[in-house]
C-alpha cells in the first residue's frame, strides 16, 4: 500500500487494530485435511486433551466419532455439551447447542465439521456462523475442515474430483483463523486406511467415494491443502511484520476488480478473483454496473447478481454497484482508475461476432482502453450453477413482443403516408418518411425494435416504391446504393436514439429514487414524535419496495413492534428472535439472510454511529428473495435515514429528560432546604424557650416566663400548621383527596375559617362583606375551610399589622365569587401564577417571609378538586393582593333559599 | 370537682404525662392506660367517672373499645382524642357513644372545658334548667320564648326545635345526624339543617359570618356556646 511505502517504519494502523480486536475474541484453530479420513477429529481431540492437561476449561460442542474406537476413547475424557434436538419434517435433527455453550462459557470448545449446514430452524444457516458467534463471545474454538469445502477452491476441487461440494466455508473464516494445522498423511496411507474401514463412508455413496479416493485426486487435494495453508502462514508472517513495522517486500498498491453480470458464470469469476487477489496479497472489489438493461432483467437474473455480490463479500471482497450508461467499459474503467485498480477480471464473452459488431464488446473495449491496468479474460465453467437458493426455480421472463409489433405498425403507417406523398415527393425523399418511422421506434421502444423497424422499412421502401414496384428486385444501380445508405443511416440513427433513450430512462429512474429519498428525508425531518417518524418510515418503505413493514424498537429489556404498515401489533417468536439477533449483532437476519432464515420476515438493523437503534422487518406474500440489488441499496439508504431520524428524536428526548431531571433535582433540593428550615426554626424556638425556663426559672421575671411560654405555644402552632400543610400537599399529590361534597352555606364555612384563623389575624383588622342571599355551594366544607384558612394565613403573613383584611362574596347566579383582599406589598404581575407553585415564595430583596410556600398551592388544589378556581391579582384601588375564588352554583341550590 | 376519677387511655407516654400533670392541677384524680387491655382492666377495678380515649391504640381501635364499653352498659362520659384530618372517625365515635372530642394538638384549656361540659351533662341529664342564658341570648324552655337583648325573636317551629336541642346540650358538639334524628325523626339531608342554621344565625347573631353562639365544627356538626 502507498502509505506503507511512505512511512516504512511505522506499524500499519490497520494491522494494529486487527490485532487489538483479535485479543478480545476467542482464538480459532482449524485442523485442515485434504480428504475425509486423514484423522482431523482425532488430532483435534488430542489437542483438546493437551489443553485440558494444561489446566484449560475444555468442552466438546459437537464431535462426530463415526464409531471409531480411538476417537471415542478421546471423547470420553472431555465434558460434552448435550446437543439440541430440532424437529424437522417429522424427524428429530440433532444440532450443536450454541446457547448452552455460550451459557457454559468454557475457555475452549471443540467443534467438528466447520462446513456443516444447520437444520432449517437453527439460528444460523451454517455452523461456521455459530463458530463466529463463539469467537465473538471470547471462547476459543478448535474445528476441523476438509480442503474441498473452502469457498475459493470450490471450482478447482470440482475440476479435479468431478464432485461438486455444496457445503462451503468462506475464505474469510480461514483468513481469520489464528492457527491452521494441516493433518497430512500420504495418499498411500489414506488409501490403506480406507481399505481397513477406518474412513467413515455412508453405504449409499460408496461407489462415488471410490472414484473420489483415487491416488491422483488425493495427491492434488493434498497439494491444495498444503498450498492454502502456506498462503495463510505467509499472510500471518506479513501481518506480523506490518504490526511490528518490519519493512518487507510486500506487494504494494495492487488492487483487483472483477466485473459481474447476470451471467451464471460470474460466480467462477469471483472465486478466481479471490485466488488472484490472495496471490497478489491485494484487496479486491466485485463491481456490477447497473445500466438501463438492468431495469429489464427478470427477477431470477437480478437475484443472481445479488448472490454474486454477496458471494464476493463472503470471500472477503468488497461489493460495489455503480450506475452506468451504454458504454459499460468506460464506466468500469473510470471506476477502476478512481479506485487505483491494477487488475481487472472479466468473463470471456460467448456472443457471436455479429452481436459484437452491433453492440460493441465490453471485453474488447476494456482491453483496448485499459492502459496500464491488466485485464484478465477468464472462461467460466459453464456447469457452475448460481450459488444460493435462487436460480432455476424462477422461470426466465420472455421478451415482450409488442414493441416489435408496434414498430412494424409504425413502418406500415409510414408506408401509407409514403403512398399519400408519392405524387408530391421525389423517391429519395420518401426514404425520409421511413427514417422518421425508425427514429420514432427507437425513441419509443429502444434499440432492438428500432433495428427491426429499420429492416422492415428497407423492405417496404424497396417493395412499394423502388421500381420495379411490388418486387424486391432493383433495376437501377443508383437505387441499390440509395437503399444501402438508407439502411446504414437507419441503423446508426437507431443506435444513437436508443442510447439517448436508455440514458434518459436510467436517469429518470435514478431521479425518481433520489426524489423519493429527498421527500422521505423531508418527511422525517418534519416528524416531531417518534411515533410519527416510525409511521412515516414504515409507510415509505412499504410503498417504495412494495412490501409489508414492521419496525421494532427496544422497549425496556425487550423488543416491541412500534410501527407497521399495514398495521400489525406483534410478531411471532421466530421473528422476534431474528429481530433481536439483527439488533444485537447489527446485521441482517431472517428470511433470505444467513442467520435465522426460518423467520417470516427479513430484519435489517437501523444503524447509527452509536449502534443499532432498532430493526426494520419486511416481508411479502410472494415466494423468493425480497430485495433486488438496487432495492437493497435503496433499503440501506432508507434505513440509514430512518436511523438518523430516530437517533435525533431519541437525542431530543434524552436532552429533555436531562432537563426535567435537573428541574426535579432543583425542586427536591429546594424542598429539602425549605422543609428543614421550616421544621427547625420553630423547634429551635421551642427548645430554646423550654431550656431557658428549666435552667433559669427562678431568675426570670414573671413577665419573661410568660413571654417564653407564649413563644412555645405560638411556635408549636406554627409547626402544627406547617405539618398540616405538608400532609395536605401529600394527600393532594397522591390523589388521596376525594371531596366529600354536599350543599353547604358559604358564609358558615367562611365563619369557621375565620374562627380558626382568629389567633393569627389578631393584629389585623377584619372586614367581611358577604351578600346575604349567597346560594348554597356543592363543596366539601373541610377542604373549603382549609383553602380559605390558607388564604387568610397568607394575608396575615404579608399584610402589615393593623392593615385591613377583607373578605367579600357575591353571586351572579351561575357562580359565587369570594375574594380575600389584603393591604400587603401585593404580587408582581409575573409572579401571579407562580405563587401557586410548590415552595414558591415571593422574594423581597434577600428576605424570604417565613412560611411554607405550600398554602396557596394547597388552596388552589382543594378548590379545583371541588370544581372551582383560584387566581391571584393586584388591587386596582390600592396596594395589596387579591385572591379570587370562583365556584359554580349547583342547580339544586336555588330551591333551598329559605325554609319554614 | 374534687375526687372526680379520670382515666386517660393513650399509647403516647408524653401525652399521658402531660394530661396527668395538667389535669391533676384541676383536682382530678387521674389514672392512665397505654393499651386497650390495660384500659379494660382499669375500668373494671377503678370505675372512672370520665374517660379520655385516644382513637389510635396499638391493640384495638379506640372506637371498638368504646363500643364494647357502651355494650357492657358503661355510662361514664367519654371524650375522644383524635387527629385533625379524621373528621369521619370523630363523627363515627360520637355516634358510637362518645360525648365530645378534642383534636391533637390541643390546648389544655380547651380539653378542660370539654371535660367540664361532659361531666355536667351527665349530672344534669334528668333535671334541665328552664332558662338558658349566654351573652345577649336567652331561651325560656318552658314558655318557648327566645330573646336577644330583651327583644323577642320570632322563630319558626323547626328553628325553635333545633335551638332547643342545642340548648339542652349546650357546650357539647352535636353531629348533623344527631340533630336531624332528634328534630326530623329521620336522617334527613344535611343541607336542610345547614339552611335552618343559617336562618337561625341571621336571627340570633350580630354577625352571622362570625357566630358567637352557634359555632360550626367543620365536618362534624354544631356546638352551642356554654351558658354563662
Amino acid at each position: 500500500m502507498p502509505d506503507d511505502r511512505a512511512a516504512p517504519v511505522r506499524p500499519s494502523p490497520d494491522a494494529l487494530l486487527a490485532a487489538a480486536e483479535q485479543e478480545t475474541r476467542g482464538r480459532l484453530k482449524i485442523f485442515l485435511g485434504a480428504a475425509p479420513g486423514v484423522g482431523k477429529t482425532y488430532e483435534m481431540l488430542a489437542s483438546g486433551h493437551a489443553r485440558r492437561n494444561d489446566g484449560a476449561d475444555v468442552v466438546i460442542g459437537v464431535v462426530e466419532t463415526h464409531g471409531r474406537r480411538e476417537t471415542e476413547a478421546l471423547v470420553a475424557g472431555l465434558e460434552v455439551i448435550p446437543r439440541r434436538s430440532i424437529p424437522y419434517k417429522g424427524r428429530m435433527i440433532e444440532e450443536m447447542d450454541l446457547d448452552a455453550i455460550l451459557a457454559r462459557r468454557p475457555a475452549l470448545v471443540l467443534v467438528d465439521e466447520l462446513a456443516h449446514t444447520n437444520a432449517p430452524e437453527s439460528r444460523h444457516a451454517k455452523r461456521y456462523m455459530d463458530v463466529e458467534e463463539l469467537l465473538a463471545a471470547g471462547i476459543d474454538v478448535y474445528t476441523t475442515l476438509n480442503i474441498q469445502h473452502v469457498e475459493s477452491l470450490n471450482d478447482v476441487v470440482a475440476q479435479i474430483t468431478r464432485v461438486r461440494v455444496r457445503e462451503t466455508v468462506p475464505d474469510a473464516i480461514i483468513d481469520r483463523a489464528d492457527d491452521i494445522e494441516v493433518i497430512d498423511i500420504t495418499p498411500g496411507d489414506l488409501l490403506q486406511r480406507l481399505k481397513e474401514g477406518k474412513v467413515y463412508v455412508p453405504e449409499t455413496a460408496r461407489r462415488a467415494v471410490e472414484n473420489y479416493f483415487s491416488p491422483g485426486n488425493l495427491t492434488a487435494l493434498r497439494e491444495l491443502a498444503l498450498r492454502r495453508t502456506a498462503e495463510r502462514v505467509d499472510e500471518q508472517l506479513l501481518s506480523h511484520m506490518r504490526a511490528h513495522a518490519i519493512s518487507g517486500p510486500w506487494a504494494a498498491g495492487e488492487r483487483v476488480l472483477v466485473c459481474l453480470s447476470e451471467d451464471p458464470r460470474s460466480a467462477a469469476l469471483v472465486r478466481y478473483t479471490k485466488r488472484l487477489a490472495d496471490r497478489l496479497r491485494a484487496p479486491w472489489v466485485a463491481l456490477y454496473v447497473e445500466t438501463e438493461r438492468a431495469l429489464r432483467l427478470d427477477t431470477a437474473e437480478r437475484d443472481r447478481i445479488a448472490d454474486f455480490l454477496r458471494l464476493a463479500e463472503r470471500m472477503g471482497g468488497e461489493a460495489v454497484t455503480i450506475p452506468g450508461g451504454t458504454r459499460i467499459a468506460d464506466d468500469v474503467l473510470s471506476y477502476a482508475r478512481s479506485a487505483n485498480v491494477t487488475h481487472i477480471v472479466i468473463g470471456k464473452s460467448d456472443r457471436s461476432r455479429w452481436f459484437e459488431i452491433l453492440h460493441g464488446s465490453v471485453v474488447h473495449d476494456l482491453v483496448r482502453r485499459s492502459g496500464n491496468i491488466s485485464v484478465h479474460v477468464i472462461a467460466g465453467d459453464k456447469e457452475t450453477p448460481a450459488p444460493g437458493r435462487s436460480g432455476a426455480a424462477v422461470p426466465t421472463a420472455r421478451r415482450e413482443t409488442w414493441p416489435y409489433l408496434a414498430s412494424l405498425v409504425i413502418v406500415a403507417l409510414a408506408t401509407l403516408v409514403g403512398f399519400g406523398l408519392q405524387k408530391v415527393l421525389a423517391l429519395q425523399n420518401i426514404a425520409l418518411v421511413f427514417l422518421t418511422a425508425v427514429l420514432v421506434s427507437a425513441v419509443r421502444f429502444g434499440l432492438a425494435p428500432a433495428l427491426v423497424a429499420s429492416g422492415a422499412a428497407m423492405l417496404a421502401f424497396n417493395f412499394f416504391f423502388i421500381p420495379p414496384l411490388y418486387t424486391f428486385t432493383i433495376t437501377d444501380p443508383e437505387n441499390v446504393v440509395a437503399l444501402f445508405f438508407f439502411l446504414v443511416v437507419a441503423i446508426i440513427a437507431s443506435n444513437l436514439t436508443a442510447r439517448v433513450r436508455a440514458q434518459a430512462l436510467a436517469a429518470r429512474a435514478r431521479a425518481k429514487t433520489a426524489e423519493d429519498l429527498y421527500l422521505f428525508s423531508k418527511k422525517l425531518a418534519g416528524a416531531g414524535t417518534l411515533d410519527d417518524l416510525l409511521w412515516a418510515t414504515a409507510f415509505q418503505i412499504a410503498s417504495m419496495l412494495n412490501v409489508r413493514v414492521v419496525i421494532v424498537l427496544p422497549d425496556g429489556d425487550t423488543l416491541a413492534v412500534k410501527a407497521a404498515y399495514p398495521p400489525e401489533d406483534a410478531i411471532d417468536a421466530a421473528d422476534l428472535a431474528a429481530a433481536r439477533w439483527a439488533f444485537e449483532n447489527n446485521r441482517w437476519a431472517g428470511r433470505g439472510a444467513d442467520t435465522l432464515p426460518g423467520a417470516k420476515r427479513l430484519f435489517m438493523p437501523m444503524q447509527t454511529g452509536r449502534g443499532a437503534v432498532g430493526v426494520i422487518g419486511i416481508d411479502r406474500d410472494k415466494e423468493g428473495p425480497l430485495l433486488t440489488p438496487e432495492q437493497r441499496r435503496l433499503m440501506d439508504a432508507l434505513a440509514d435515514q430512518a436511523a438518523l431520524a430516530v437517533e435525533r428524536v431519541n437525542l431530543v428526548a434524552d436532552v429533555e429528560k436531562a432537563k426535567l431531571d435537573a428541574a426535579t433535582d432543583r425542586l427536591r433540593t429546594a424542598l429539602l432546604t425549605s422543609i428543614s428550615h421550616d421544621l427547625k426554626t420553630p423547634l429551635a424556638s421551642i427548645m430554646g424557650a423550654a431550656g431557658t425556663l428549666r435552667s433559669f426559672f427562678s431568675a426570670l421575671t414573671e413577665e419573661a416566663r410568660s413571654d417564653l411560654l407564649s413563644t412555645v405555644e405560638e411556635e408549636a402552632e406554627r409547626l402544627n400548621r406547617f405539618i398540616a400543610n405538608l400532609l395536605d400537599m401529600t394527600r393532594l399529590e397522591s390523589g388521596a383527596i376525594v371531596p366529600n361534597a354536599g350543599l353547604c352555606d358559604v358564609s358558615e364555612v367562611v365563619g369557621s375559617a375565620l374562627d380558626r384563623a382568629r389567633s393569627i389575624l389578631r393584629h389585623h383588622r377584619l372586614e367581611i362583606d358577604l351578600a346575604p342571599d349567597l346560594p348554597m355551594l356543592s363543596i366539601d366544607p373541610v377542604l373549603f375551610e382549609q383553602a380559605l384558612f390558607n388564604l387568610l394565613d397568607n394575608a396575615a403573613k404579608y399584610a402589615p399589622e393593623g392593615a385591613l383584611v377583607r373578605i367579600e362574596g357575591w353571586s351572579d347566579g351561575a357562580f359565587v365569587t369570594l375574594r380575600v383582599l389584603d393591604e400587603g406589598p401585593g404580587i408582581a404581575e409575573e409572579d401571579r401564577e407562580r405563587v401557586f407553585d410548590k415552595f414558591y415564595r415571593v422574594r423581597k430583596g434577600d428576605q424570604v417571609r417565613a412560611g411554607t410556600g405550600l398554602g396557596l398551592g394547597i388552596s388552589r388544589g382543594f378548590l379545583e378538586a371541588m370544581g372551582g378556581t383560584l387566581t391571584a391579582d393586584g388591587r386596582p384601588d390600592r396596594r395589596g393582593a387579591a385572591f379570587t375564588i370562583r365556584m359554580p352554583v349547583p342547580p339544586q341550590a336555588r330551591a333551598l333559599k329559605a325554609l319554614p | 370537682m374534687n375526687g372526680v376519677k379520670l382515666l386517660v387511655v393513650d399509647d403516647e407516654p408524653a401525652i399521658r404525662k402531660l394530661l396527668n400533670a395538667g389535669l391533676s392541677t384541676q383536682g382530678y384524680d387521674v389514672t392512665s392506660a397505654a393499651t386497650a387491655a390495660e384500659a379494660i382492666a382499669r375500668v373494671t377495678e377503678a370505675r372512672p367517672d370520665l374517660i379520655i380515649l385516644d382513637l389510635g391504640l396499638p391493640d384495638m381501635p379506640g372506637r371498638d373499645l368504646l363500643a364494647r364499653w357502651r355494650a357492657e352498659g358503661l355510662d361514664a362520659p367519654v371524650v375522644i382524642l383524635s387527629s385533625r384530618t379524621d373528621e369521619a372517625g370523630i363523627v363515627e365515635a360520637l355516634e358510637g357513644g362518645a360525648d365530645d372530642y378534642v383534636t391533637k394538638p390541643f390546648g389544655m384549656n380547651e380539653l378542660i372545658a370539654r371535660l367540664r361540659v361532659a361531666l355536667r351533662h351527665r349530672l344534669q341529664q334528668q333535671g334541665e334548667k328552664p332558662l338558658f342564658k349566654v351573652g345577649d341570648l336567652s331561651v325560656d324552655l318552658v314558655r318557648r320564648i327566645v330573646r336577644l337583648k330583651e327583644r323577642e325573636v320570632k322563630l319558626s317551629p323547626k328553628e325553635y326545635d333545633i335551638l332547643r336541642l342545642m340548648v339542652q346540650h349546650a357546650g357539647r358538639v352535636l353531629t348533623h345526624a344527631f340533630i336531624l334524628q332528634k328534630v326530623w325523626g329521620s336522617a334527613y339531608d344535611v343541607q336542610y339543617l345547614r339552611v335552618y342554621v343559617r336562618q337561625l344565625r341571621q336571627k340570633l347573631e350580630d354577625n352571622p359570618e362570625q357566630p358567637r353562639y352557634i359555632r360550626t365544627e367543620t365536618g362534624v356538626g354544631y356546638r352551642l356556646a356554654e351558658p354563662d
